[in-house]
């Protein structure tokens, strides 16, 4: 019992840093039907641009409020990993339109492979661990046998900031006219470009939206492991992507939900059945949702037209 | 997903005989700030460690010549676009009698005397070194690199029929080299059969794994297809690190028994290939086996796919590939097309992972990452999907290439003795990709062959449209 309570707090943990990966995909897909291939290692990048920042602050300016170095950090880590992204999609994606089907996905490919090996070669190759910045933790509940429960402040902060960002996200795509265009792209390019909505524009927007999430699941990650290297974008990136196909590609509050049930999957998995298969989990969850459940749990059935 | 773009149309330029240098240097200056946005972190500030602390070294003078270089490309580019677009205002009078009925363009009277040349090089490779290099231990590299090459050949020739061919994205064809490898690993070392015999069976094995795994992708396409293959891949090496009892986990296997000139072995002693045609003992004796048998077995696979291509089912997969509802309401039975393609790219795949595995004599799950697919695939997509010679060009400008990286030591000077030309290998094979799909997305060679010809040579959609919408 108190082992499952505990892999239900990391579960969660985990699954809101995949939920905010997976969003970008999710978008990036409704919006121009691609599979950004290359999201995985912008959340990697991001997760680097926060750890240079977060030396740079305590460091050399010697912050020594964890908090605030945080906050700035995240904010910094969102600015930069933005305009990656927008880059990115002007330099690769955005010159592919109206080719052939599967050309955005390979050149998604060469992104990938181009920011994991860019972030090789300029920052070396090892693990970068980065000094613990919060350790406290929280004791729920003792179990029985002597078993604590525990909550980490660092838990805590990263369901925050997710539920926080999400929050004001949701509100964005909802509320803003910014979000209306960027509805009406997904529905329909065409007729959205015929009605005056810059389209390039907001294509643009919703990889900088992605990327700012991902950045923030970069951040997370960096705090939540505490070491970093320059593959591990893949994995996540393909968990999150799981994730965005099982909440149902293109809808939003399906990927939090993938995220999180991923997220749970895979603490889960690891801790009843076998560590060493938590990413065979994963992986087999996405080739059986895609297979079976393509449009997923909360997606709309793909319309096949001729 | 494929809707034609309306925004990027517009953006015709007045085409003017002056190249406007202000617009131009503005544009380069505001390409150069973002430069300068995005590696503000990465490439500015170094992340060292020493013990178990990090500590940052700054680097501003890279920054500073990555951004003068982008500068000066932009700039480059700039001048360039110009001076095409003032090309293009001029028309010449050959556009305009373009006709339909197809002339041999000058791909095809170059592949003519190039494609017997081709084969005369690889068929003499080895002498040609010999002769150059005067030894046959000096010419142990080339060879040695040609072994690779040929390697990546029929690799991307065994892709080409499921991508080019039947235009199914699959990025997890390394789990069939993976497959071929250890197949002939383990057959070899624990019940020690000869390569000969698990050589077919290594194929037999991978075409098969072609089938479960095509199978549940039947339904699948485009990028779905292209991401559960890539999760089978993954889940293949996973398995091959985890599966400690039988595949020897992330040590792999070792020790693999090299193969025999057809049961003569390679060794100095009595018995031996040296002996028995009475030549003087040199490792390489081995080597240049090897060549030859990866070019036959890369032959073959190029001459099946040939003759596959002009039966029923290689039509009904080129059918696939530019159609699937057009070639269902036509009575093609999609499930076997795509099986059969999925299981004969897979069996080539187990070929050449058989080869592999003896020429290496040892396998290992690191040899079959993601990044071994991704490779694959970037040659049949720089190859231009379909064509068997572009496939062979792609693999060696692919890999050939590095090793060219491999020996520009003269940068060491430009840069600083810690530089290692061919860590950018990488670097520069994702920009690539990137780059081949923005200017030339049909790939180096975009001639497509047909395969039959009914009467006459006619255009057809795919050379009319030369970056069309397939």
């Amino acid at each position: 019992m108190e082992i499952f309570v505990q892999q239900l707090i990391n579960g969660l943990t985990l699954g809101s840093i995949y939920g905010l990966i997976a969003i970008g995909y999710t978008m990036v897909f409704g919006i121009i039907g691609m599979v950004n291939f290359a999201h995985g290692d912008v959340f990697m990048l991001s997760a680097f641009i926060s750890l240079i920042f977060f030396l740079i602050l305590t460091t050399w300016l010697g912050i020594s409020s964890v908090a605030l170095a945080l906050l700035i950090v995240l904010v910094i880590a969102m600015a930069l990993t933005s305009l990656w992204g927008w880059a990115i999609e002007r330099i690769a994606y955005r010159p592919l339109r109206g080719s052939f089907r599967l050309a955005p996905l390979i050149s998604a490919i060469g992104v990938s492979i181009f920011l994991s090996n860019f972030v090789q070669v300029s920052q070396g190759a090892r693990n970068k661990p980065t000094p613990p910045m919060v350790q406290d933790v929280i004791v729920l509940f003792q179990g029985a046998s002597g078993y604590n429960v525990a909550l980490s402040y660092k838990q805590i902060i990263i369901m925050i900031v997710t539920a926080v960002l999400l929050t004001i996200f949701w509100y964005l795509v909802q509320k803003t006219s910014l979000g209306r265009a960027q509805r009406a792209c997904e529905q329909d390019r065409k007729m959205a470009a015929l009605l005056g909505i810059n389209v390039d524009r907001t294509i643009s927007l919703t990889f900088v939206i992605g990327a700012a999430l991902a950045s923030v699941a970069g951040t997370m990650y960096l705090l939540y492991y505490g070491v970093v290297s320059f593959n591990d974008g893949f994995v996540p990136g393909v968990k999150a992507f799981t994730a965005a196909v099982l909440g149902g590609i293109g809808s939003l509050p399906g990927a939090v939900l993938g995220g999180l049930i991923i997220g749970l999957i895979e603490t889960f998995w690891s801790a009843y059945f076998s560590i060493e298969y938590k990413d065979v989990a994963a992986f087999s969850i996405l080739a059986i949702v895609l297979i079976f459940m393509p449009s997923g749990i909360l997606g709309r059935p793909e319309v096949e037209k001729v | 997903m494929n809707a034609p773009s309306i925004t990027t149309a517009a953006q015709t330029q007045a085409v003017t005989r002056s190249f406007d240098l202000n617009a131009a240097l503005k544009d380069a200056f505001k390409t150069t700030l973002i430069t300068l946005g995005l590696s503000i972190p990465i490439l500015a500030y170094r992340t060292d460690q020493a013990g178990a602390d990090l500590f940052l070294t700054p680097r501003w003078g890279l920054v500073a010549i990555v951004c003068a270089i982008v500068f000066g490309l932009r700039l480059v580019l700039h001048a360039f676009t110009a001076s095409r677009a003032y090309g293009k205002a001029t028309p010449s009078a050959r556009q305009a009698t373009e006709a339909v009925h197809a002339t041999p363009s000058a791909f095809q009277h170059v592949s003519r005397f190039a494609l017997p040349m081709f084969l005369g090089v690889a068929l003499f490779f080895p002498l040609i070194i010999y002769l150059i290099q005067g030894g046959l231990t000096e010419s142990r590299y080339w060879v040695d690199l040609g072994i690779l090459i040929l390697t990546y050949v029929m690799l991307g020739w065994g892709l080409n029929i499921v991508v080019g061919l039947a235009g199914l994205l699959d990025l997890g064809y390394v789990a069939f080299y993976a497959v071929g490898a250890y197949t002939y690993a383990l057959l070899s070392t624990t019940f020690g059969l000869s390569f000969w015999i698990c050589l077919p069976l290594a194929g037999i094995l991978a075409a098969f794994w072609g089938m479960i795994l095509g199978f549940p992708v039947l339904r699948l396409r485009g990028d779905y297809l292209a991401i559960v293959t890539l999760a089978f891949g993954e889940i293949i090496r996973l398995v091959l690190i985890n599966w400690v009892d039988v595949t020897g986990g992330g040590a792999g296997i070792s020790s693999i028994p090299r193969a025999t000139f057809f049961g003569i072995p390679f060794t100095a002693g009595e018995g031996g290939f040296a002996q028995t045609f009475g030549l003087e003992f040199n490792s390489m004796h081995r080597m240049i086996f090897f060549y030859y048998l990866i070019l036959a077995l890369a032959l073959i696979t190029n001459f099946v796919t040939m003759r596959l291509r002009k039966l029923p089912v290689g039509r009904a997969w080129e059918a696939l590939r530019e159609d699937e509802i057009a070639c269902r309401s036509l009575g093609i039975n999609t499930t076997n097309t795509k099986l059969t393609a999925f299981a004969i790219g897979a069996m080539f795949g187990g070929f050449a992972g058989s080869f592999f595995a003896v020429r290496q004599g040892f396998v290992s799950p690191e040899s079959f990452n993601f990044l071994e697919s991704a490779i694959i695939l970037a040659i049949v997509v720089l190859g231009g999907m379909g064509s068997q010679i572009g496939v062979a060009i792609a693999a060696i400008v692919l890999v050939g290439g590095p090793e060219i990286l491999r020996n520009l030591t003269f940068l060491q000077s430009v840069f600083g003795a810690g530089f290692d030309p061919n860590e950018y290998r990488l670097l520069l094979f994702g920009i690539g990709m990137v780059a081949m799909m923005v200017w030339r997305p049909r790939g180096l060679i975009s001639e497509r062959e047909p395969s039959v010809i009914l009467k006459e040579r006619k255009a057809i959609s795919g050379s009319l449209v030369k970056e069309g919408h397939g």
